[in-house]
Parts: C-alpha cells; sequence; structure tokens
C-alpha cells in the first residue's frame, strides 16, 4: 500500500501533504496537551514499535504470510491522534532512511495508512466493544474488526487516488501521465489483496495482541477502552471524559473534511441527475433518450414545459455545470466548485458560531 | 517450504534492515562527489531532482534525469551492483508487474494486434507503462543515492534547517535510534524462540505466537519510553527541543545548489 514516488501527479501529491500536516498539526497539538513532556519520547518509541512490527511476518491461512501495519494496535492502544503520530513516523522513517514508500507521496502514504486508518480502526473497536468488560471476548473480536476494516478503508482511499490519475491527467494523446488504472480497475485490484492476505494479517495481530494484552498488560487497553476510567500510563486522544460533549462538532468537521475527498468522485457521474434537467436537456435529443431511460421508459414531454422555461431565467449562477467560465478543464472546474461550496459553508457555520457566542452575552448584560 | 518459514523469514527481514542500514552508513562515510556538499544542500538538490522527474511529461528528459542519478551514484562511490540490486530490479519487479497490463488495456492505436487472443496492444499503453516505471526507477535511484551517501543524522539537521517542526525531527531522530534496538530485542526473541521449537507448529499456533511477540515488544516499548522519558527528565529536559544545526554553507556548495536547481528545472522545461 506504499505509493510510490511517481504513480501520483504533483498537484495530488501536494493536495495530500496539505491534508497530511493538517492531520499531524493536530495531532500534535492534542496529543501534547494530553501527554506533555511524556509526548516525545512516548510515541518516539511506540512509532519505533510500529516500524518493527510492520517486518513481522503473520502466517496466513493457506501456508502464507501477510505484513500488517500495525495501525489497529496503535489505535487501540494509543487512541487516534497517537496513531496518526507514531505511524507516520514509522512511515517518514521508511521512506527517509530505507526507501520504502515515495517522498513526494509520503503525504498521500500517510494520510491513507496513518489517518484514515486511524480513525476507521479506532471508531469501529469503539462501535464493536462498545461497553464490553476489558477482558471480555467481544474485544477482542473488536480489535480483528477494526484491524481488518481499516486496513481495507486505507487501501479502498489508496485505490481512488490511483483511479482518479488516469482521468484528470493525461496527455493530448490520452496517455495516462502517471498510475495508468481508471478507478474500475485500480479499486478491485487494490481491494483483492487487501480484502484477503493484508486484512487477514492485520486483523490476526490486532485480535492476538488484544488477547495477549488482556492476560499480561491489560493497563494498556484501559486508554480507549471507553470506560469510566483512572488515570492511565497511555492517555489517549479520546480518553478525557468531558471531550465527549464538545468533541462532537470537532467529530463533525472531520467528517466534512473527509467526505470533501470524495468530491472528485462526481467527476466520474456521467449525464444528469435525475429531476435536475434543464430546458436545454429536455430538447437535446440525446439527453433526452437518457431521460427517457432513466424515468422508466417514460418520454418526456415535447416541449420544455412553460414554467421550467421561464424561471430558467431567472438566477444564473457563478459556476453554471459547476464549473466557472475561466475555468477550461471541466475536472479542475467541477473540484474548485465544490471546494468552493463546502468553504462558503463553513465560513457560513463559523459566522453562525460566532453570533451564537456573542447573542448570550448581550443577552445576559442587558 | 520450511516449517519454520515465518519465523526464519522475519529474522532475514531484521538481518535485512539492518545490513541496509549499515551499508548506508558505510557508503555515507566514503568520500565522493555528494559527500562533500552540505546536507542540505544534497536534500535540496536532490528533492529538487525527484520533483522534476515527477513533473516531466517526455520520457527523454526522465531518462536525461536518471543518467545524471547514475553519474552523481558513481561519483559519490555509490556502488552501481549494489544499486541495481537494491533498486532498479526490486522496482522493475514490482512496478513492471503493475504496469505490465496497460500495454493492453489503455485505449488508443493498436500497435501489434494478435486476433487468435483479441488483445492489442496501444501506442498510448506502452507510453504509459514505460513512463511509469522510467518515473518509478528514477525516482527510486535518487532518494536510494541520497540516502546512501548521507548520514541519517544529517539528514535530520537538513531537514530542521528547512523549518521542519523541531519536535517532529526529534522523534524522528529517536524512532530511528530505538528502531534498532527494537529489531535486536524482536530478533533475540525470535532467535530464542526458535532455538526452543522441536516439531512443526500448526498455523494457529504460528499466529499465536507472533501475537505474542509483538505484545511482549508493546510492553517492552511503553517501559522503554518511560525509562526514556525519566532519563531526559533527570538531563533537564522541561519539553523544549533544541537542536544543533552547525553547517555552513561553503563555495562548492553553491555550485551544487545552483547545478541541482538548474537540472531540475532544465528537465522540467524541456519535459512539459
Amino acid at each position: 500500500m506504499h505509493i510510490p514516488d511517481g504513480y501520483l501527479s504533483p498537484s495530488t501529491c501536494a493536495t495530500f501533504y496539505l491534508f497530511a500536516a493538517t492531520g499531524w498539526y493536530a495531532a500534535l497539538k492534542r496529543i501534547k496537551q494530553l501527554l506533555a513532556t511524556r509526548a516525545i519520547p512516548l510515541i518516539s518509541v511506540f512509532a519505533a514499535f510500529c516500524f518493527v512490527v510492520m517486518m513481522f511476518n503473520v502466517p496466513l491461512p493457506g501456508g502464507t504470510t501477510g505484513h500488517a501495519v500495525g495501525v489497529g494496535v496503535a489505535a487501540i492502544v494509543l487512541g487516534p491522534w497517537g496513531s496518526i503520530l507514531a505511524i507516520s513516523i514509522a512511515l517518514a522513517i521508511q521512506a527517509l532512511f530505507f526507501g520504502d514508500g515515495g517522498i513526494t507521496t509520503l503525504g498521500a502514504n500517510c494520510f491513507n495508512m496513518a489517518m484514515v486508518g486511524s480513525f476507521t480502526a479506532y471508531i469501529v473497536y469503539r462501535m464493536i466493544a462498545a461497553n464490553s468488560d476489558l477482558k471480555s471476548r467481544r474485544r477482542v473480536l473488536a480489535a480483528a474488526v477494526a484491524g481488518y476494516v481499516a486496513i481495507n478503508a486505507s487501501a479502498l482511499v489508496t485505490a481512488v487516488e490511483l483511479g482518479i490519475q488516469p482521468m484528470l491527467f493525461h496527455d493530448a494523446s490520452g496517455t495516462p501521465l502517471y498510475a495508468p488504472y481508471p478507478l474500475h480497475v485500480a479499486i478491485p485490484a487494490m481491494m483483492i489483496g487487501h480484502l484477503t492476505f493484508a486484512g487477514l494479517a492485520e486483523a490476526a495481530i490486532s485480535a492476538g495482541m488484544v488477547s495477549y494484552l488482556q492476560r499480561a498488560d491489560l493497563g494498556l487497553l484501559r486508554g480507549v477502552s471507553g470506560l469510566a476510567q483512572t488515570p492511565t500510563p497511555i492517555v489517549t486522544g479520546a480518553s478525557a471524559a468531558g471531550a465527549s460533549a464538545e468533541s462532537s462538532p470537532r467529530q463533525l468537521w472531520w467528517v466534512v473534511a473527509f467526505l470533501m475527498l470524495f468530491t472528485p468522485l462526481g467527476i466520474l457521474a456521467a449525464g444528469s441527475a435525475w429531476g435536475e434537467w434543464s430546458s436545454a436537456d429536455l430538447t437535446n435529443p440525446h439527453t433526452r433518450k437518457q431521460i427517457e431511460s432513466a424515468s422508466g421508459n417514460h418520454a418526456p414531454p415535447s416541449s420544455v414545459p412553460v414554467g421550467i422555461e421561464k424561471l430558467s431565467t431567472l438566477w444564473t449562477a457563478p459556476f453554471p455545470g459547476y464549473a466557472p467560465r475561466f475555468i477550461k478543464s471541466p475536472a479542475f472546474g467541477y473540484l474548485l466548485s465544490a471546494m468552493f461550496g463546502v468553504g462558503l459553508l463553513v465560513l457560513g457555520s463559523l459566522v453562525a458560531r460566532v453570533a451564537g457566542r456573542k447573542w448570550p452575552t448581550r443577552n445576559l448584560g442587558s | 517450504m520450511s516449517r519454520h518459514s515465518f519465523l526464519e523469514s522475519t529474522l532475514k527481514g531484521f538481518t535485512r534492515a539492518v545490513s541496509k542500514a549499515l551499508q548506508s552508513e558505510h557508503a555515507a562515510s566514503q568520500p565522493g562527489l555528494l559527500q562533500q556538499l552540505d546536507p542540505r544542500v544534497r536534500v535540496i538538490g536532490i528533492l529538487a531532482l525527484v520533483m522534476a522527474v515527477i513533473l516531466c511529461r517526455r520520457l527523454e528528459a526522465i531518462a536525461a534525469i536518471l543518467l545524471i542519478a547514475i553519474g552523481i551514484a558513481a561519483a559519490s562511490r555509490v556502488r552501481l551492483a549494489s544499486l541495481a540490486i537494491r533498486v532498479w530490479l526490486v522496482v522493475l519487479g514490482f512496478s513492471g508487474v503493475i504496469a505490465l497490463p496497460a500495454l493492453f488495456i489503455t485505449p488508443g492505436e493498436p500497435l501489434v494486434t494478435s486476433p487468435a487472443l483479441h488483445l492489442s496492444i496501444t501506442v498510448q499503453g506502452v507510453r504509459t507503462a514505460v513512463l511509469l516505471v522510467l518515473r518509478v526507477e528514477t525516482a527510486a535511484t535518487l532518494t536510494t543515492v541520497l540516502v546512501l551517501s548521507t548520514a541519517w543524522t544529517h539528514i535530520l539537521k537538513a531537514l530542521r534547517s528547512l523549518h521542519l517542526p523541531a519536535e517532529i525531527v526529534t522523534m524522528l531522530a529517536m524512532t530511528h535510534r530505538y528502531v534498532f534496538l527494537l529489531i535486536e530485542t524482536a530478533n533475540q526473541m525470535f532467535e530464542s524462540r526458535q532455538s526452543r521449537t522441536v516439531g512443526v507448529l500448526s498455523g494457529s499456533e504460528q499466529r499465536k505466537m507472533a501475537a505474542r511477540t509483538a505484545g511482549v515488544l508493546l510492553s517492552k516499548s511503553i517501559e522503554l519510553s518511560q525509562e526514556v522519558y525519566l532519563a531526559m527528565l533527570s538531563r533537564g529536559f522541561r519539553g523544549e527541543v533544541r537542536l544543533l544545526t552547525d553547517f555552513r554553507l561553503k563555495a562548492r556548495d553553491y555550485v551544487g545548489l545552483t547545478a541541482f536547481l538548474f537540472t531540475g528545472g532544465l528537465a522540467v522545461w524541456m519535459g512539459r
């Protein structure tokens, strides 16, 4: 899953460095708040541990072996923020010192494995383990599923990054300039290996380690257990009880950021959305055929309905067809429009939040 | 397949990693072209060339950078045989296999057609496959030459002088140090287990053994981090990280940096 240099375009690399840098900044800030001066030695040694675990050959059914990333265990013991840092540092050492994984693609690799992997593992583990006892078999199962789902989520994001390359970056003759396979090839090719070998290796090491820690070092599992707890040596990003109420909008921001990453998928959707036809769509014979087949073979009206015709000139969008007029590439225009739209929503919600904070203060004061 | 194949292959992996690191340390201490340049110039220069490889769209420009990279490697006393085994063959085996189907499934003008197999190799397919393999080979050669010619501590200092946060640089340095300690610990655990294993272990027993070893290693790592923390405190650590960056640029460093940036810029311009 380590993407080497040369598979992703410079703009993709830059975008994922930006995402990764945001994640690293947030994780570092969070971990320093929770662990203060202990953060550096703990994360460093844990990153070294993750590095070594990545070298373990995990025996799999059928006599073969696979390698685990260790993201399941890292998220279960350290929590998502600590796991992001530890796995990222391990990946950076692999890329910078051992030449495994590219330097230009390090941001994307950290985003895929450290960020998507850690949060997926953490959420799945917490959802399945719920409030079960620390020594219960349910936690072992939760760890196995968390490791399996996390590694497959990382693989899926990696496949999407690789799969959008030929669509967005090709020369005039249609030659893909970077990873050559479109999504319908990249996703199955990547997922087959991860749904089987890599997924099983991660599940086996996550479950096996949680089972071992239940008997040998229960304290290490307490951090992200979700149970009422006493202070433990490992403090996690989600362990502070008082943080839960405040963290929900923050989690929502992460979801928004995560969903923004999938905006390029919209470029793949062919044709118009059902029911969102313009008067031009209703007069064009090609789009009329598409509308007919999408509407259970019911032919659209032969002429443009008067209401649609009248109202269609009432408002002209600044970015008609999701592409600003001055941008020639429709795909880039679509992406820009998506970012602009989300940016407006973020700005609106920030304004509302500031106004919401000030309003009760004024009321109290009056 | 050997009955202890998983133990042995893990042990071999550890040995390979340590030997790679030793090779790097040895190559970095040789007097060579890159070794004589300031580490910051090496890091910026090689990164500029890697960026040029990613930005170039023409095969000729990428091939020219590969030739330059080989020239730099030879001048920096990096053995081309080890570069071939460590980089070229590995990349060809991995990216070559990945790129192979692209010859057939990339739509475009047919170059060779086999009516019996209903397959045709397209011009665009050949170009994209060669572009991918050549790009990956060139970028991997450049990064390996950097790694082999620069001590890890110097790479870190160069990163710090490029304004990477001090905490991250410290973590990278500490992780690198403890990777070898933990590799040694894991190696000893596996060796001792292997020496006491008589008979054939079932798949499930092998998995349990791998997980248990990883679990013990985790406990040891946490203990180690506590000891390291106490040692840091005893030496006056209060959470602030200060690193020494005592590099000074000489005239040849400026010449080297200009040469790297000019070559990268020229390649991007020629290969656009």
